[in-house]
């Protein structure tokens, strides 16, 4: 590749060519204030806030894409700038619903930094900010159009990684917006509720349904029992919103902080995901003994069954009858636990801490009601217990660290790798090994299923069988994948499909920001703490054991189907 | 005034490939598929010092010869007959009048550049245009003038009619071509440019029809004819849409290096009822206002440059005495108002600002503080604005403010000169 030379504020630099000037900018460690821009996406150039001066032209330019030119002397830092970024800045804000204290993005806001950056004290602009009603529609997400500062991002994740479209821009000039088609609610549209659009939200345009206060009264509510479960994912991200480095392990802590607010019972969601393991992988075997609905696919991740129920119903065969271990979690506290602590499960309250704002939306599907009560009662995300820390006054990063209780409290580290892409089918192939060929698994660690690539394969020789399998992440590769088996294409027996990009540790629910540097290191760390568990193997798991023993009997067993097991509708538009 | 590409408009029946062809159509097409090859035809049309007619006067040898450059396989030709700037009619005169003129430009451009396959984008309000560009490309398409080995020879080229809702946006090339794509009417930013990121990303040639229409000319004339027409430095011929207050409006064809003052009083008839000129707005809403002071300005792109000044469409509006400044500006705001795409921040935001400011001082409650944040927001939009739009929405103000800034003065004292505001503040004749 060619390289040219360029003149930054006076410093010169040699660039490959088709570097744009923000590229080159940085790679100087001259830092160009930008808006719209965000790293794992597309340069959209619409925000203008990265203007610079280039000599020889009459105007200014965007350096996020504007590539550089040889001989270029590129200003990025003069008075005329930095008034007319501050007026860009001026006019953004002058659109914006800009009452930050009871902002859900206080302090974690972009227009609020860029605010900061580039001195904006006071605004002299007419304010154009309109009364737009809040669409809270629907149990996981919340939008406020009255904030939207119309950057795109939403709706590129929408569009491009999740191929859902569920929200567009609408109408042009002044009157732009972003919402979903002819102005509906979330609701009315086939939103998969997956929040990749809040992980890319600068602002608080839009936001998890905040479901903190019923946790707190059901915490106080001493006629109830209330337990809560925590998903593998939370306890690598949690860290990053009070200060720690992405990846940080703040699994005891947590512990310790639910108990502390007085919860009645701490379990690990990673329990259920041994018991999923155990349940899926039967059922994986039996398929491929019958050869029906082969490719299997995995349903753990509730964005991705919506989508398949919305978007390819005609596959629905081929997911998986398991339930996710969120829900098996509930089904079975209301059940075998009530029973075990001799609580009616009327008096039972279920909490998940979940990365996923679509978990929200799954515990409120009818179906999710085994155990003769709504199965699990309240889902916040991780972003949500961040919250409570914060308002209950507790210094988490001083709390000792504390262990799950019993009998939920046991897991592998099969269980803990859920959270990452490639994880379920991981762990699923660990346990299906040695329970197909009896031997034991020497090499544990199937390395080219993990990392956030949208797309893995691998074959496994089982038995007598090659096991083919796939991995995707992000509802774009997913469809790929569907695509292929609607025409018979995919010869695969298993596919593990997590609806967001890097898997459950880049949900929706995740603390901001989630770019794909942050998920590579809680995806590190997810492994570290499977590296570090003393099981590895769902099946080896005793109070799995236990738990068939004393009560499910065994896979697939009638009870696993009355509790663990569930159907799937046909939700698309036609 | 003179008749070169206007030649066959209105004089032929513009479905009669024998009536084109008996007065000289085709020959330049097929001029340049018998006796000469692709980078000749791009030569010819360099040499000739053909400038784009759609607004920006760009080289259209030039751009032909980066389209030509690059290396894929499929290259698509467009012809941008979305004449949507106000005030702007002449590209109807041709697409009515004389399809099969705009058709060979297309061809031989599709010869030069390599490509075979054309759309004409045709604005929405153009129901009747498009019908007959539909029935044009089926006449040719059954005399074996578009489709496989056209002419017997080893060229291949169709093209299709698309149109978008009328979208003025849609004129901006790369807003046309997401229109094309079936998006939205939003500009992409540039670079890349469409000849080598365009419809559907690959190299894409994009001319306005009267660009077009002067190609069949400049090639069976040759382009040493051509330049006899015009200046040094702008050759060729123009089309103009005269508007407004002058006695004969209409479109018409006038050489490069015409007077303003010429087009308004010998073509034109002059004023209405001999009321006094006050500007003439060049180039259509985006274009600039120009006072009666420079009124001997010649149309010619160097001459106009040095005074800041763009051709535009060619369009010319002649407002009279009677006009206000601020309640032009009014108008033309609201335009551009309704019309951003929305995309980037200074137009969608901009415009808003300017009609909320305007209306405050069309009201009397202007101050001199709004003059002041007006230029800022203009000058930000012109200078910040992703397209051509969002940078050419503010030219009338930054002009007006230029050339009549004692009448925005005015309304902030209380007063209207024409009596079409009615200011509520103090009345401040002298003041």
């Amino acid at each position: 590749m060619a390289k040219l030379k360029v003149y930054i504020d006076g410093q010169e630099i040699i660039v490959d060519e088709n570097t744009t000037i923000l590229e080159a900018a940085r790679e100087i460690n001259v830092d160009i204030p930008t808006f719209c821009y965000h790293p794992d996406q597309k340069v959209k150039g619409n925000c203008r806030i990265c203007i610079v001066e280039v000599e020889g032209y009459n105007s200014f330019v965007a350096a996020c894409c504007t590539p550089v030119r040889a001989g270029m002397v590129i200003r990025t830092n003069t008075k005329k700038i930095r008034e007319s970024r501050k007026l860009i800045l001026k006019m953004i804000l002058a659109n914006h619903h800009g009452e930050c204290l009871s902002c859900r993005r206080n302090g974690n806001c972009e227009l609020q930094s860029l605010s900061q950056e580039l001195r904006v004290q006071e605004n002299d602009l007419d304010q154009f900010v309109e009364d737009l009603s809040i669409d809270r529609s629907n149990p996981s997400i919340v939008r406020d159009s009255n904030k939207c500062i119309k950057c795109g991002r939403c709706v590129e994740v929408c569009h491009d990684v999740q191929g859902v479209g569920a929200i567009y821009n609408i109408n042009r000039s002044s009157d732009m917006k972003i919402a979903p088609a002819y102005n509906k609610d979330l609701c009315e549209v086939q939103c998969v509720y997956c929040g990749q659009c809040i992980n890319v939200c600068p602002v608080g345009a839009i936001y998890e349904k905040d479901d903190t206060e019923a946790v707190w009264d059901a915490i106080e509510d001493s006629k109830k029992h209330v337990v809560v479960q925590m998903a593998p994912a939370v306890r690598v991200a949690l860290g990053e919103e009070f200060g720690m480095e992405a990846g940080r392990i703040v699994t005891g802590k947590i512990v310790s902080f639910l108990r502390k607010i007085g919860f009645d019972g701490v379990f690990d969601t990673n329990f259920t995901a041994d018991l999923t393991i155990i349940e899926e992988g039967n059922e994986l075997l039996q398929r491929i003994q019958q050869g029906k609905n082969l490719p299997m696919l995995t349903s753990c991740s509730p964005g991705w069954i919506r989508f398949v129920e919305s978007f390819y119903p005609e596959v629905i065969g081929h997911l998986s009858t398991c339930k996710s271990p969120q829900q098996m979690f509930g089904a079975l506290t209301k059940t075998y636990y009530a029973e075990k602590v001799g609580i009616d499960p009327k008096d039972i309250i279920v909490v998940s801490i979940m990365p996923c704002t679509a978990k929200k939306t799954e515990a409120q599907r009818p179906e999710m009601t085994d155990s003769g009560y709504q199965d699990v009662d309240i889902v916040i995300t991780t972003r949500e217990l961040a919250r409570m820390i914060k308002q209950s006054g507790i210094k988490v990063d001083q709390l000792e660290e504390e262990h799950f209780n019993n009998p939920f409290g046991i897991s592998s580290g099969a269980g803990a790798v859920f959270g990452a892409t490639g994880g379920v089918m991981e762990a699923a192939l660990r346990t299906v090994y040695e329970v197909v060929s009896g031997e034991e698994l020497e090499k544990i660690d199937f390395e080219n299923l993990r990392g956030i690539d949208g797309f893995k394969e691998a074959t496994v020789e089982i038995g007598e069988v090659v096991v083919k399998v796939a991995v995707v992440n992000g509802l774009k590769n997913a469809k790929m994948i569907l695509d292929l088996i609607k025409e018979g294409k995919a010869d695969y027996h298993f596919i593990e499909v997590m609806c967001c990009p890097g898997g459950c540790i880049g949900g929706g629910g995740q603390p901001i920001p989630s770019t794909n540097e942050v998920k590579e290191k809680r995806i590190n760390a997810i492994y570290q703490v499977d590296l570090t568990s003393a099981l590895r193997k769902s099946h080896l798991n005793p109070v799995v054991k236990t738990l068939y023993e004393e009560f499910l009997e065994k896979p697939l067993g009638e009870k696993s189907h009355e509790l663990l097991h569930t159907h799937y509708h046909d939700e698309s538009e036609e | 005034m003179v008749n070169f590409i206007s030649k066959y408009a209105g004089k032929i029946n513009p479905l009669s490939l024998k009536e084109y062809k008996d007065r000289g159509g085709f020959q330049g097409f097929e001029k340049a598929l018998f006796q000469m090859s692709p980078s000749e035809v791009i030569d010819e049309i360099k040499d000739s010092n053909l400038k784009g007619r759609g607004g920006a006067s760009f080289p259209t040898g030039l751009k032909w010869q980066f389209v030509a450059a690059e290396g894929a396989s499929e290259k698509y030709v467009i012809c941008n007959a979305d004449e949507g700037e106000p005030g702007t009619f002449k590209d109807q005169v041709l697409l009515e009048g004389s399809p099969m003129q705009i058709i060979e430009g297309m061809m031989i451009a599709a010869y030069a550049v390599g490509a075979t396959k054309g759309f004409i984008y045709i604005r929405g309000e153009y129901s009747k245009e498009q019908v007959i560009f539909k029935n044009a490309i089926e006449v040719l398409r059954n005399e074996g003038y578009l489709g496989k080995h056209i002419l017997g020879q080893d060229f291949e080229f169709d093209l299709e009619v698309r149109s978008g809702a009328g979208a003025y946006v849609c004129g901006e090339e790369t807003a046309l071509i997401e229109s094309i794509e079936g998006n939205p009417g939003r500009s992409r930013f540039k670079p890349p440019y469409p000849p080598q990121f365009g419809l559907w990303g690959k190299p894409t040639l994009v001319n306005n029809v009267e660009t077009l229409a002067n190609i069949p000319l400049i090639i069976s004339g040759g382009a040493e004819e051509y330049k006899k027409y015009g200046t040094a430095s702008s050759s060729g011929t123009k089309l103009i849409s005269v508007s407004g207050n002058v006695v004969n409006r209409g479109v018409f064809e006038v050489e490069f290096g015409t007077t303003l003052r010429e087009i308004i009083y010998d073509i034109c008839g002059g004023i209405k009822k001999n009321k006094q000129l006050k500007f003439v707005q060049l180039g259509g809403s985006s274009g600039a206002c120009i006072p009666e002071s420079l009124l001997d300005l010649k149309l010619d792109f160097n001459v106009l440059k040095k005074h800041g000044i763009g051709l535009g469409s060619g369009a010319i509006l002649v407002v009279d005495e009677e006009t206000c400044i601020l309640d032009f500006i009014k108008m033309t705001t609201k335009f551009f108002n309704h019309e951003s795409c929305g995309k980037c921040t200074t137009c969608r935001e901009g415009n808003r600002h300017i009609c909320k400011i305007i209306d405050r001082i069309i009201h009397g409650n202007g101050a001199e503080r709004d003059l002041r944040l007006m230029i800022e927001i203009a000058t930000i939009m012109k200078e910040s604005s992703l397209c051509g739009l969002g940078q050419a929405a503010p030219t009338a103000i930054l002009t007006t403010l230029k050339y009549f800034n004692g009448e925005y003065m005015e309304h902030i004292n209380g007063f209207c000169r024409s009596g079409v505001c009615h200011p509520k503040g103090e009345v401040k004749i002298n003041g």
